[in-house]
C-alpha cells in the first residue's frame, strides 16, 4: 500500500553514515560523522586538509575500516556497532558486493601502468562481472567516447597527461555501472590548467544525475555543480546545506573562516 | 683438433646433467618462490615468521653443505627420514635454496608496486587472486626481470657443486680429462660451454626486458 509519509517520496537513501568514528593512534580524524546522500544527489565535501573529508570518502567503501558507527549503502548494512560498543562488518564478500555498487576516482588516479587505456577500463568488467570481450569493448568506447579520449585507447597511462589520465579513471569506474561516485579530490594532483576538463566530465554526470560525493577542494565546482555542501573541519561536520546558503550566508563561524581563506 | 672431438663426448654428457639441473631447479624453485614470497607479505603474522626463518636458514649455509646434508643426514633424521638418490637429492637442495633467493627478490617486487593500485583493484571488485594474478604481479615481473636475470645466470655456474655427490656434470667432467690427460684444454672448452649457456639466458632476459619495455612505471 503506497504511504503518503514525506519519505516515501524522498529519493532513494544510497548512502547512510551514521555517528562514524575513526582514530589512528592517538589522533581521532573522525568523531563521529553523520551523513545521508539520497539518489541525484551531488555532495560536496569541502574543508581544510586533515578534517577528515579524504579518510570519511575512504571508509565509506571499505578503505579503511571505522572504529563505530553505521555504514549502509542504498539500505544494505556495511558495518554496525552494537550496544556493548564492537564494530561488526559484514561478510568480505557481501562488503565487496556492496562496494561494487560505488565507482571511486582517486587523487592519484591509480590507473594500471601495464595495461592500455582500454583494457585499464574493461579489465574489472571482464574478471569480475565475467564478460566477454566483445560485450564490453563497445561499451568500454562508448564511455571513451564520453570522455574525449577515444583517440588513446591503445595508450598506456604514462603517455598520458594528468587529466587525461584522471578522465580514463573515471570511465574506468563507470565501465562497472555504479550507482554512485566517490571522488577523493579529483583535481588535486592536476596542473591548473588541466583541471577544467576533469570538472567538465564530472559536471557531465552530474547532469546524468548520477549520484557523487565529491571531496574537493574547488570551490566554483561546489558551488555551480553540487546540490549540497558539507563542511569538514577536525574530524566533525560543522555545517551543510545548499550551495546557495553556505557561500552567501554560511552559519558557522569556522565555515565563514575556511570560506574566506579558499575564495 | 681430433683431441677436441674426443674430449667433446665426455663434456657433452657433462653438459647434460648441469643443464637437466638447472632446468628442474628454475621449474620448481620460482613457483615455490613465489608461493614463499606471498606469504611472506600475507598477514598470517606465524606463517610469514616461519619464512622468514626459512630464508634466514637457506640463505645463511651454504649450497653445499645443504646438499650434503640432505644426501648424508637426512636418512638419520627421524619422522622425515628419507634416503634419496643422488640426483634428487640435488634437485631438492637447489630448489628449496634457489626458492629463498627468489622469495625475496619477489618480495621486493611485490611491495615495490604502490598501495594505490591495491586500492583501485579492491573499489574495481577484484579480490586478492584476481588483483594479484591481473593487476600486481604482472607489474611486478617487469621489475624483477634484472635481479631474477641474476640469479639465473648464478644457477647455471652453482650447478657445478654437484659434484660433491659425485655426479658427472660439465666441470667434473672437464676436471677428470684434466687429470687423466694433463692438458688444460678441457677447462677452456668447459669455459666455452657455460657462456654460450650465460649468452642464451643473457639473450633471452634481453628479450623479456624489451617487451615490458613498452609501458613505464
Amino acid at each position: 500500500m503506497p504511504s503518503m509519509k514525506d519519505d516515501a517520496v524522498e529519493p532513494m537513501l544510497m548512502i547512510e553514515a551514521r555517528d562514524i568514528r575513526k582514530r589512528f593512534g592517538q589522533l581521532d580524524v573522525l568523531k563521529g560523522i553523520s551523513l545521508e546522500v539520497r539518489k541525484g544527489d551531488v555532495v560536496a565535501l569541502i574543508g581544510p586538509s586533515g578534517s577528515g573529508k579524504s579518510t570519511f570518502l575512504r571508509c565509506l567503501n571499505h578503505l579503511e575500516k571505522i572504529d563505530s558507527g553505521h555504514i549502509a549503502i542504498e539500505g544494505e548494512t556495511m558495518a554496525t556497532t552494537d550496544a556493548d560498543g564492537s564494530c561488526r562488518y559484514a561478510s568480505s564478500a557481501d562488503v565487496r558486493r556492496i562496494c561494487s555498487r560505488m565507482g571511486m576516482v582517486f587523487q592519484h588516479f591509480n590507473l594500471f601502468p601495464h595495461l592500455t587505456v582500454l583494457e585499464n577500463i574493461i579489465e574489472a568488467p571482464m574478471t569480475v562481472k565475467r564478460l566477454r570481450r566483445d560485450e564490453i569493448v563497445p561499451k568500454a568506447e562508448a564511455l571513451l567516447r564520453k570522455v574525449d579520449l577515444l583517440n588513446k585507447s591503445d595508450s598506456y597511462p604514462s603517455q598520458l597527461s594528468g587529466g587525461q589520465k584522471q578522465r580514463v579513471a573515471i570511465a574506468r569506474a563507470l565501465a562497472m555501472e555504479p550507482d554512485l561516485m566517490l571522488f577523493d579530490e579529483p583535481t588535486s594532483a592536476l596542473d591548473p590548467e588541466l583541471t577544467g576538463e576533469v570538472l567538465r566530465a564530472m559536471r557531465q554526470l552530474a547532469d546524468e544525475h548520477m549520484t557523487m560525493l565529491v571531496v574537493t577542494h574547488e570551490m566554483n565546482f561546489a558551488r555551480d555543480v553540487s546540490t549540497r555542501v558539507v563542511f569538514m573541519d577536525k574530524g566533525e561536520i560543522v555545517e551543510a546545506g545548499s550551495p546557495a546558503a553556505m557561500f552567501s550566508d554560511p552559519k558557522h563561524a569556522r565555515t565563514r573562516a575556511f570560506l574566506d581563506h579558499v575564495l | 683438433m681430433n683431441y677436441l672431438f674426443e674430449i667433446m663426448g665426455p663434456l657433452l654428457d657433462g653438459s647434460v646433467v648441469t643443464l637437466k639441473v638447472f632446468f628442474i631447479t628454475l621449474v620448481l624453485s620460482v613457483p615455490l618462490g613465489l608461493a614463499l614470497a606471498l606469504i611472506r607479505v600475507s598477514h598470517f603474522r606465524v606463517a610469514s615468521g616461519l619464512v622468514s626463518g626459512y630464508i634466514w636458514l637457506m640463505r645463511g649455509t651454504p649450497l653445499m653443505l645443504q646438499m650434503l646434508f640432505i644426501y648424508f643426514a637426512l636418512p638419520w633424521v627421524p619422522v622425515i627420514g628419507i634416503r634419496l638418490p643422488d640426483f634428487p637429492a640435488a634437485i631438492v637442495a637447489f630448489t628449496l635454496n634457489y626458492a629463498a633467493y627468489f622469495a625475496e627478490i619477489f618480495r621486493s617486487g611485490i611491495q615495490s608496486v604502490d598501495r594505490g593500485q591495491y586500492e583501485a583493484s579492491q573499489v574495481l571488485g577484484m579480490n586478492y587472486v584476481q588483483t594479484m594474478r591481473r593487476i600486481i604481479l604482472p607489474q611486478v615481473i617487469k621489475r624483477i626481470l634484472a635481479p631474477v636475470s641474476n640469479e639465473t645466470i648464478t644457477l647455471v655456474k652453482d650447478t657445478s657443486l654437484i659434484y660433491v655427490l659425485a655426479m658427472n656434470d660439465l666441470l667434473r667432467a672437464a676436471r677428470g680429462i684434466v687429470q687423466r690427460d694433463f692438458t688444460t684444454m678441457p677447462f677452456v672448452v668447459a669455459a666455452a660451454f657455460y657462456l654460450i649457456m650465460t649468452l642464451v639466458l643473457t639473450w633471452g632476459f634481453h628479450r623479456l626486458e624489451k617487451r615490458y619495455a613498452v609501458y613505464e612505471g
